[in-house]
């Protein structure tokens, strides 16, 4: 086991499985020699040569175009698309082109890529450097969407991801990239050193896709969340003192959707948590899917904390991020019931 | 795989650029046409009867100081002079604003220091209200236009002065008063937009014509390629400007694809005018500017420029390009800086001295250091001085629907029971 925070651990997972398959590249603006901007490539150009660690045109409908293309040919791309915010121009090769190939040739040809990306706010990036666009994915048929919340997921899932033969958005939050965060952004910041998940094996393993993680077991209430708002709920159900069960998705699709079950008709009462916008959020997705499966079970109306319906603001950023004094009014709200 | 024994396995290129950390810099094969060298089309000249002018370099002063040849725009000493304080004015702010940013006193900023002449001049070649669609590295242009730098400042800081309500990432300026269009974190977008305004422009029967800007490795994106087909296609009275400043953060010209051809060679594909401009040279960026601005209002169509520059400092205050380039590149730059150059040339002419020189620098020091204190009465990003928190809920839309409201008002709510304050 080594000391790893969420960059190490997604460095390593490149690192063990481009060791093992010599099929694997990674390529994206800045990824190879400097290794990337929030540096998660670090070294592996200098290890695997520029063949199969490459810098690219700044062009993210090419690199994921290309992807795609690679991906035909058999090989097994990871590009990277630096923020989330600059997804966008790859969008058609990404709903149109990776998301249908298998479908639309009847499994003849596939698109095996992993697309990995830096999302979500917290570190005053502005507007474009702050989205959690994850709803847009989690709405195209073909599409897998993986978020980790720790190093040790980080790892494990981005290694189930890249050997996942179909098209996979992993995002990845980075605002706990260095460390959780509890939400409570004037606390000093705490390093993945101190926290038993910055623990992690340096050889290969595996976290499925599509299983979800009881962070912490509880009767009175199911939070869902993923990415930094799971450390953000974390941080609130213990100042509250609250027996809340709490859930770290990891997987948004496919969705581990047993254990939400199992949870919400044992405690009756459900919390939703995204810093993604609200309307038409993944929340909203999940909110139906209890609804439907737990309708008799409930004892409140499934709630939601989400980001507001505005793009995110610079000088606002904490009044915008959904922090512990709106997710523990939500709580209150659900509670009395 | 398939392997035949006749046919060569086959080979990826990928780009390297010449120098990294601790490397010699030697530009000494960068091709550098002498000043004065390159012709001067007429201004109604068909595109492809001056395709060359895509691969040389349009340079008018020369190692002198003296300004020479055919694309001498023969400017007054006192627009000489005005340019000049512009971009010393220009990096004045840079210096203070990046110190501004490492003191804690906002998030992010960006320097031009290398790349003013582009700007500065430019905006002196184009009218007042000829509309600019710039990428983030043209604060020149605001600079040279007097506009206020308070106000400026007030968007960096993110304070109760700023016009954006502090929705924006700082310098991503916006005047329409300015003609100086919303700047965009997505890299390229602007281009379009640019062709479009002009489409509109020259749909009304205007006057006024568009310019757009954006670096070397923003061409890749397809928003340049859409830019130059709509503005070809439709011979909109713009101009687009490839600042060509070798870098793009970490990645050298070679992966926007310069170790094929020039970027100004892209205007051969397209049909449009194509120049290459020496973007340290103040002379030539406004005399290729101006001429360019001839042929969109005079209704001969596009022109793409590129302006071959070197970006002297770091891509941002969150970059550090020692990690990946060689530091002597600065000073080897080819080109030199094109402030000392402008004013070698004053001094050739006459109309300047380093006393003067001196004199200027430290006035527009003054002027920054005076701006920004007037500024931070406004406040400073992170310390209680930033907009209403309901603000943050105009101007998603031109009025507001129920769903905001409703979420205003929570967010009040909150905010009063958490005691949080909300003004
Ligand atoms: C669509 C998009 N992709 C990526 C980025 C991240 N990014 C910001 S600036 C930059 C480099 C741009 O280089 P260049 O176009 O040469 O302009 P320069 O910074 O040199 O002025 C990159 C990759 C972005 N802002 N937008
Ligand atoms: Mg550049």
């Amino acid at each position: 086991m080594a000391r790893m925070n969420m960059i190490q651990a997604i460095n390593s997972a490149l690192d063990v499985l481009m060791d093992r398959d010599p099929d694997i590249v990674v390529m994206g603006e800045d990824v190879g020699y400097f290794g990337g901007v929030f540096r998660a490539t670090a070294g592996l150009q200098a290890k695997y040569g520029k063949t199969r660690v490459f810098d690219t045109p700044i062009s993210e409908l090419g690199i994921i175009g290309v992807a795609v293309g690679m991906g035909a040919y058999g090989l097994r791309p990871v590009p990277e698309i630096q923020f989330a915010d600059y997804i966008y121009p790859g969008l058609d090769q990404l709903v149109s082109e990776a998301a249908r190939l298998r479908y639309r040739s009847a499994g003849e040809f596939t698109a095996p890529i992993t697309v990995r990306s830096p999302f979500g706010g917290g570190i005053f990036g502005g507007q474009t450097h702050s989205q959690s666009p994850e709803g847009i994915f989690t709405h195209v048929a073909g599409l897998k969407t993986v978020v980790p919340s720790t190093p040790y997921d980080a790892k494990g899932l981005l290694i189930a991801a890249i050997e996942d033969n179909d098209p996979v958005i992993f995002f990845e939050p980075k605002r706990i990239y260095n460390g959780p965060f509890s939400g409570h952004y004037d606390r000093p910041a705490k390093n993945w050193s101190q926290h038993p998940d910055g623990e992690v094996p340096e050889d290969y393993y595996r976290i499925e896709l599509g299983k979800a993680r009881v962070v912490r077991p509880g009767a009175d209430l199911t939070i869902l969340a993923y990415g930094t708002m799971v450390h953000v709920a974390a941080g609130v159900i213990e100042e509250q003192g609250i027996d809340a069960e709490l859930i770290d998705l990891r997987t948004l699709l496919p969705l581990d959707i047993e254990t939400i079950e199992a949870s919400v008709k044992k405690t009756g009462r459900c919390l939703v948590i995204h810093e993604a916008t609200r309307t038409s959020g993944f929340g909203a997705e999940l909110s139906a899917l209890v609804q439907e499966r737990c309708f008799y079970h409930l004892e409140a109306p499934v709630e939601r904390v989400t980001g507001y319906d505005t793009p995110y603001p610079h000088s606002l950023e904490w009044a915008y991020f959904p922090g512990p004094v709106r997710i523990g009014e939500a709580i209150k709200k659900i509670m009395k019931d | 795989m398939s392997t035949r024994p006749n046919l060569p396995p086959l080979r990826l290129h990928v780009p390297e650029p010449k120098f990294r950390p601790g490397d010699e810099a030697d530009f000494g094969d960068v091709p550098i046409p002498a000043a004065g060298a390159t012709p001067r089309p007429a201004v109604d000249s068909a595109p492809a009867a001056f395709h060359d002018l895509a691969y040389g370099l349009v340079r008018v002063l020369d190692e002198k100081g003296r300004a020479v040849g055919p694309w001498d725009p023969k400017l007054s000493p006192d627009t000489l002079r005005g340019i000049l304080r512009a971009m010393a004015k220009t990096r004045a702010f840079d210096e203070r604003m990046y110190r501004a940013q490492r003191q804690g006193k906002t998030s992010f900023y960006m320097k031009c220091t290398g790349e003013e002449a582009i700007a500065c001049a430019q905006a002196y070649a184009l009218h007042r209200d000829d509309m600019c669609f710039p990428s983030y590295r043209q604060q020149g242009l605001l600079i040279a236009r007097d506009w206020p730098l308070v106000d400026m400042m007030n968007q960096i800081y993110s304070n109760k002065g700023d016009r954006l309500a502090g929705k924006q990432l700082p310098i991503m300026y916006s005047t329409r008063e300015g003609s100086f269009f919303s700047i965009s974190g997505n890299l390229a977008t602007q281009l379009p937009q640019a062709v479009g305004w002009a489409m509109a422009s020259a749909i009304k029967g205007d006057t006024r014509i568009a310019a757009t800007w954006c670096g070397e490795g923003s061409t890749a994106e397809g928003d340049f390629h859409s830019a130059c087909t709509f503005a070809s296609v439709y011979r909109a009275p713009v101009i687009i400007c490839v600042v060509n400043n070798q870098w793009a953060i970490s990645s050298f010209s070679g992966f926007a694809g310069a170790e094929a051809t020039t970027f100004a060679a892209r205007a051969i594909g397209y049909g449009i005018a194509g120049l290459r401009v020496d973007g340290n040279d103040a002379l030539a960026v406004y005399a290729a500017t101006e001429w360019a601005a001839e042929r969109a209002r005079t209704n001969q169509g596009p022109t793409l420029i590129e302006f071959f520059t070197y970006r002297a400092e770091g891509h941002s205050t969150s970059d550090d390009p020692s990690a990946y380039r060689s530091a002597q590149e600065r000073e080897k730059w080819p080109l030199g800086d094109p402030i000392s150059r402008l004013k070698q040339h004053l001094i050739a002419l006459g109309e300047w001295d380093e006393e003067r020189h001196a004199a200027m620098d430290l006035e527009v020091a003054n002027e920054v250091k005076a701006a920004q204190k007037d500024a931070e009465k406004n406040g400073i990003l992170g310390h209680g001085m930033h907009q209403p928190m309901s603000t943050m809920f105009q101007d998603v839309f031109e009025t507001m629907p129920w769903h905001l409201e409703e979420q205003r008002q929570e967010m009040l709510a909150e905010a009063k029971a958490a005691g949080i304050e909300t003004s």
